[in-house]
C-alpha cells in the first residue's frame, strides 16, 4: 500500500468530535465521533441493584450496553434491532475496558449503568464506544485514576496504519492498487495515557511480533492525541455557558 | 528539588491531569499522589490551600451523610416504618420511634402519618458501611412537605443556594415571598402564595445551579431577581434565625387506641 484509500497519512486519524452533557436526563453524558463513526454514551446511577444475589458488599458494579441503531450501519445501512452475540460481547469489553480506572468502592451494592448507542459506524464502533464512556463517567462525577483513551490501530497490506475504517477493514475488495497481503489486521486498543497503560488489546486477524509493538506505539500516540480532544471537550461543557 | 503547581486556583480540571509537582504539595481530596506527581481523579475545580491540593466536586450523585437533612419521598410502608427515596444511590429507612415526637402505637395504620409519595423534610441519623440508611425526624423543623413543588439539582450545588449564612435563599425568600426548604440531597420544596412568584423562585434556583461556577454570583442573582419581579432586591448577609416549628402531624392519634390496649 503506497497511499490510504481517503489520502491519510499512514499514521494519520481521522477527524476527531468531542461533546460531553449531551443526554439531558443522563447523570453524565457524551458524545464521541471519529471519522464518520459516532457514538453516544449516557450514564445512569449509581443505584441499588437488583436481582440481590448480583450485588457487591465490597464496590458497585459497572454494566455497559453497546447497541448500534438500526440505520447505524456502514453508509446508512440496516443493522438488524436488539441485542445480538455481539454486541454482547462488545459490552463486555467496554466494561473490562473501563474498569482499571474506575473506582467504585464508594457505592457497595449498587450499579452504574453505561449504555452506549452507535448512531453512525465505519469502524472503530467500539473505541469509540469507549471513549465516549469514559467522558460520560467524569462528567458525571465518579473517581478515576485516568480518562481512557481508544484507537483501533490495523495492519492492512504489510502497512502499519493507524485508525482503520470500513474500507481499509476488508481492503482487498476496495484496493486500488495491486495488493501485496491479503490479510488486514484489527487491533482496537484502549489504554490510560497518563498512566501510561493498556487496558484492552484485541486483535482481529495475524501479525508478526514486531508489528505488533509498532502498531502498539503508533496507538499510543494516537491515545494521546484523543486524550487531549476529551480533556478539552470536558472543560468546555462548564465554561460555554454565562 | 523544586516543587511547582501545574495549575491555578479555580481551574477546571478532569481525571487523571497532573496538579502539581513535587513533594511540597499535599494531595488533598480527590486527588491521589502518582510518582512525583499529584494527579486529580475526578473532574471539578481545583482548590489549593496552603500546601494541600484538592479538588470541588461539579457533579455527581448525593452521598448521604450524617447529619444532613435531606427531604425524602416515601415510597413504601413497612411493620416498622416507611421507607423513603433519598435521591441518592440508596434508599431509607424511616422507622415508627423516630416519626416525630408522639407516640404511635403498634398496628396503627402508618399511611394515616405518611402515604406513599409524601414528601417528608428529614435528618440523617446514621449510615452503615454498607451505606444502610437510618433517618429521624426528632429535630426542629423536621415535618412532612405539605402542597408546593419539588425541584431537582445537582447535590454538590447546594451550597451555593444556600449561600454563606443563607444569603442566597433568604435574599429568593424576601424577593418572591416563597416558602423555601432546601434539602442537601438536592431535592427543594417551595412554595407559594403567588404562582407567578413561585415559578420566578423556581427559575432563579436552575439559573444559580448553571451559573454557580462563575464569579460574582449573589450580583447577578441579585439582578435577575430585579428584573423578574419588577422590585428592589437586597441582599441580606446576616438573616435572622428561623423560628421555631415544631414538626406537627395532621392527624394526630388519639389515646383511646392506647387505652384499647390494656
Amino acid at each position: 500500500m503506497k497511499q490510504r484509500l481517503d489520502g491519510r497519512k499512514f499514521d494519520e486519524v481521522r477527524p476527531v468530535i468531542a461533546k460531553v452533557g449531551i443526554v439531558k436526563n443522563a447523570i453524565g453524558s457524551a458524545m464521541f465521533q471519529i471519522g464518520k463513526t459516532r457514538a453516544i454514551a449516557a450514564v445512569y446511577g449509581p443505584r441499588e441493584l437488583y436481582p440481590r444475589f448480583l450485588q457487591n458488599p465490597e464496590k458497585g458494579l459497572l454494566r455497559c450496553n453497546y447497541n448500534m441503531l438500526p440505520f447505524s450501519g456502514t453508509n446508512g445501512g440496516r443493522i438488524r434491532p436488539g441485542g445480538n452475540r455481539r454486541a454482547k460481547e462488545i459490552g463486555l469489553v467496554t466494561q473490562k475496558a473501563l474498569l482499571p480506572a474506575l473506582d467504585l468502592s464508594e457505592f457497595p451494592n449498587a450499579v452504574v449503568d453505561v449504555f452506549i448507542e452507535i448512531e453512525q459506524s465505519d469502524a472503530g464502533t467500539r473505541c469509540a464506544g469507549i471513549c465516549a464512556a469514559s467522558m460520560a463517567l467524569a462528567h458525571a462525577g465518579f473517581q478515576m485514576k485516568d480518562l481512557v483513551s481508544a484507537i483501533s490501530v490495523g495492519i492492512v497490506d504489510n502497512e502499519i496504519i493507524a485508525d482503520i475504517d470500513y474500507k481499509e477493514e476488508h481492503y482487498p475488495e476496495f484496493a486500488k492498487e495491486e495488493i501485496k497481503s491479503e490479510y488486514s489486521t484489527d487491533i482496537p486498543v484502549a489504554m490510560m495515557s497518563n498512566l501510561d497503560k493498556f487496558t484492552l488489546l484485541q486483535l482481529d486477524g495475524r501479525a508478526k511480533s514486531d508489528e505488533l509493538k509498532k502498531s502498539l506505539e503508533m496507538a499510543k500516540k494516537a491515545c494521546q492525541d484523543i486524550y487531549e480532544i476529551q480533556k478539552k471537550a470536558l472543560k468546555q461543557a462548564y465554561e460555554v455557558q454565562k | 528539588m523544586t516543587s511547582k503547581l501545574l495549575v491555578k486556583q479555580k481551574d477546571i480540571v478532569v481525571p487523571g491531569e497532573k496538579l502539581a509537582q513535587g513533594l511540597d504539595f499535599l494531595p488533598g481530596e480527590r486527588t491521589y499522589r502518582e510518582g512525583d506527581y499529584i494527579v486529580s481523579s475526578r473532574l471539578g475545580l481545583v482548590s489549593v490551600e496552603g500546601r494541600a491540593v484538592k479538588i470541588i466536586k461539579l457533579g455527581g450523585k448525593y452521598i448521604p451523610k450524617v447529619g444532613d437533612r435531606i427531604i425524602v419521598k416515601v415510597f413504601d410502608i413497612t411493620f416498622s416504618g416507611w421507607r423513603v427515596e433519598t435521591n441518592s444511590a440508596y434508599s431509607a429507612m424511616l422507622s415508627i420511634a423516630e416519626a416525630g415526637d408522639q407516640f404511635i402505637p403498634r398496628n396503627s395504620d402508618l399511611t394515616r402519618f405518611f402515604n406513599i409519595g409524601d414528601y417528608i423534610l428529614t435528618k440523617i441519623k446514621n449510615i452503615t458501611s454498607q451505606n444502610l440508611i437510618d433517618i429521624s425526624m426528632k429535630d426542629r423543623g423536621l415535618r412532612k412537605l405539605g402542597e408546593g413543588r419539588i425541584l431537582s439539582i445537582t447535590p454538590c450545588k447546594v451550597p451555593r443556594v444556600i449561600g454563606k449564612n443563607a444569603s442566597m435563599i433568604s435574599m429568593i425568600k424576601d424577593a418572591t415571598g416563597c416558602r423555601i426548604t432546601v434539602g442537601q440531597n438536592g431535592l427543594i420544596w417551595l412554595n407559594g402564595e403567588d404562582p407567578k412568584m413561585e415559578f420566578i423562585a423556581s427559575k432563579t434556583i436552575k439559573k444559580i445551579e448553571a451559573e454557580s461556577h462563575f464569579s460574582g454570583l449573589t450580583d447577578r442573582i441579585k439582578e435577575f431577581l430585579e428584573k423578574e419581579t419588577g422590585k428592589k432586591v437586597v441582599i441580606n448577609t446576616n438573616p435572622k434565625p428561623r423560628e421555631d416549628s415544631r414538626p406537627k402531624f395532621e392527624h394526630r392519634p388519639q389515646n383511646k387506641t392506647f387505652n384499647r390496649r390494656r
